[in-house]
């Protein structure tokens, strides 16, 4: 393989990484805060994808059309928690776990039957779309600014959860509701907030994911929502740096494996799931190890 | 200021509370006393609403706030040092004392907190340090700190002194006279009632989910039945 290549791919990896990094931070917030694994998380991926391509319908202009996409999916993440999962704050860890499955199944084909199961295509903004040459590279800049955007995105969440009260809040909850509440805190804000900030960073990687695989469909975020649910067990679920970290070593060790093993690449996919066992069964904990919002 | 009356509280098929009254005057220091699964953890749990009620009614400064959210009754202006401590052990001494003020402005916080460290400079020199690492002694000031971080009118104390050196008990006990004189309104579970009841106004003895005595401190310290029940005699 020559270098032009491999390069290619490093640069692919980690840009696909970046995309799961920022849906797996949903997961392990989720994880963090109410121990529950949320099914539907991948789904607001493909909510996203559909806001952003009415959002660029109406507006067309991607710099309204996006974060209002965001926002909106943000507000479908705080939604869910609101029907699903806040009704059964005191039933068993079980019960949730079914409503966050029934959850996923709603999403999906509340959209199929509103939007049809033909898939359609994504309006990539020029923006995104240029192809630029570096060193011989010939690259999409979208695949430079998707690890760009999530770093940030990444950045500014840390300062949320690590600076402001309302984080200091989440990570308190993370430990010990009865006490977080005898602060005089409203505990289902904060969870709200959870969702809030957990369902906006993966609106953005549902958007970006869209415009890199511009198929739209209602099933659209089941794949990489799984890809990302390993990429943040694989970072020790409720840890936010996990998850980022997760994402990145998964998207690098796919595109490499098969990079280094073209035989190997009809089994990218089952790749994750292999790294999934491994970890549950050598290091439950995730290469953070720890399981609170930290 | 606080009127708490005919208190019920089942754990399941456990009849916990059985008709508690109680009542605590401002400014006072009033104990609650008792043997160990006499009901006094739920008594407070059932104030802040952190258990369900099956009757009764709790009346705060003329408000009645039986059955609101435990978020809701806090901010009315009540603190509470939780049975075990439950400081939060993944945030810093600070962070944990941030938590407490959650409601009040910088201003007002800043202000506070140079309260709290006057009354402990243990928590001051330990402001960085991650709570899980403190020893038993100084997670006991700080839940203790932490409660007083709100500006609390009353302050629910649940066994502020337990498995503490004996010269820290003295300093707890200081700081509870201290922070009573300055204004707050105490209601104090204690195991140790010899101590209790000495700073105590008024005091009283549950048993088995049912005040079974009350009275002036002074005076069940003298009392027969709480000698030999309670103080060892
Ligand atoms: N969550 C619970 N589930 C079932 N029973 C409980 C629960 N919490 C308390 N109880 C029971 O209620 C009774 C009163 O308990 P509580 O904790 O109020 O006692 P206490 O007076 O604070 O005791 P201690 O001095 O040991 O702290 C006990 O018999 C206890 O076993
Ligand atoms: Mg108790």
């Amino acid at each position: 393989m020559t270098t032009t290549i491999f390069l290619q791919q490093l640069v692919n990896g980690i840009s696909v990484g970046s995309l799961y990094a920022l849906v797996a931070i949903g997961y392990t917030m989720v994880y963090g805060i109410l121990r529950l694994i949320n099914f539907a998380h991948g789904d607001l991926l493909m909510v996203a994808a559909y806001a952003a391509i009415f959002g660029i319908g109406i507006f067309s202009n991607p710099w309204i059309a996006f974060p209002l996409a965001i926002l909106i999916t943000g507000c479908i993440g705080v939604l869910l928690d609101r029907a699903a999962y806040r009704p059964l704050r005191n039933a068993p860890r079980i019960s949730l776990l079914i409503s966050a499955i029934g959850a996923s199944f709603l999403l999906e084909n509340l959209f199929l039957v509103i939007f049809g199961g033909v898939p359609r295509p994504f309006p990539r903004p020029d923006f995104f779309a240029r192809v630029i040459e570096i060193g011989g590279l010939r690259i999409q800049v979208l695949t430079i600014y998707a690890p760009l955007i999530t770093i940030l995105l990444v950045l500014g969440l840390l300062y949320i959860v690590y600076w402001t009260k309302a984080g200091k809040a989440m990570r308190a909850a993370s430990r010990d509701f009865e006490t977080t509440r005898l602060m005089g805190i409203n505990l289902d804000r904060i969870i709200a907030l959870t969702f809030l900030l957990g369902s906006c960073l993966a609106a953005a990687g549902g958007i970006m994911w869209a415009m890199k695989y511009p198929q739209v469909n209602p099933f659209m975020g089941i794949f990489p929502g799984i890809k990302a649910f390993i990429a943040a067990v694989l970072g020790g679920i409720g840890n936010i740096t996990g998850a980022v970290i997760g994402g990145f070593l998964l998207g690098l060790g796919e595109i490499m494996i098969v990079a280094l093993m073209p035989e190997l690449a009809q089994y990218r996919d089952a790749l994750a799931f292999v790294i999934l066992i491994l970890v549950l069964l050598f290091r439950p904990t995730g290469i953070m190890g720890e399981t609170t919002v930290e | 200021m606080l009127e708490v009356d005919d208190l019920h509280v089942y754990y399941g098929g456990i009849h916990a509370l059985k008709g508690i009254h109680l009542s605590v005057d401002e400014g006072r220091i009033v104990t609650l006393i008792g043997a160990n699964g006499a009901g006094k953890t739920t008594v407070i749990r059932a104030i802040v609403g952190l258990v369900k009620l099956n009757g009764g009614s709790i009346v705060f400064r003329g408000k009645d706030i039986t059955r609101h959210p435990t978020h809701q009754i806090i901010r009315q202006g009540i603190a509470v040092s939780p049975e075990g401590r439950h400081v939060f052990q993944n945030l810093s001494v600070l962070e944990n004392l941030e938590l407490g003020a959650y409601k009040l402005s910088t201003a007002e916080f800043r202000e506070q907190l140079e309260w709290v460290y006057s009354l402990f400079p243990r928590l001051e020199e330990r402001k960085i340090q991650v709570a899980g690492t403190l020893s038993g002694g100084e997670q006991q000031m700080l839940a203790f700190g932490r409660a007083l971080m709100s500006r609390p009118r009353l302050v629910l104390l649940d066994e502020p002194s337990l498995g503490l050196a004996p010269l820290v008990v003295e300093e707890v006990f200081r700081a509870i006279e201290q922070v009573n004189r300055q204004g707050a309104t105490i209601l104090l579970i204690e195991q140790n009632a010899m101590a209790a009841l000495t700073i105590a106004h008024y005091g009283y003895v549950l048993e088995t989910g049912k005040v079974a005595l009350e009275g002036p401190g002074a005076e069940l310290l003298k009392d027969e039945r709480v000698r030999n029940a309670y103080l060892g005699d």
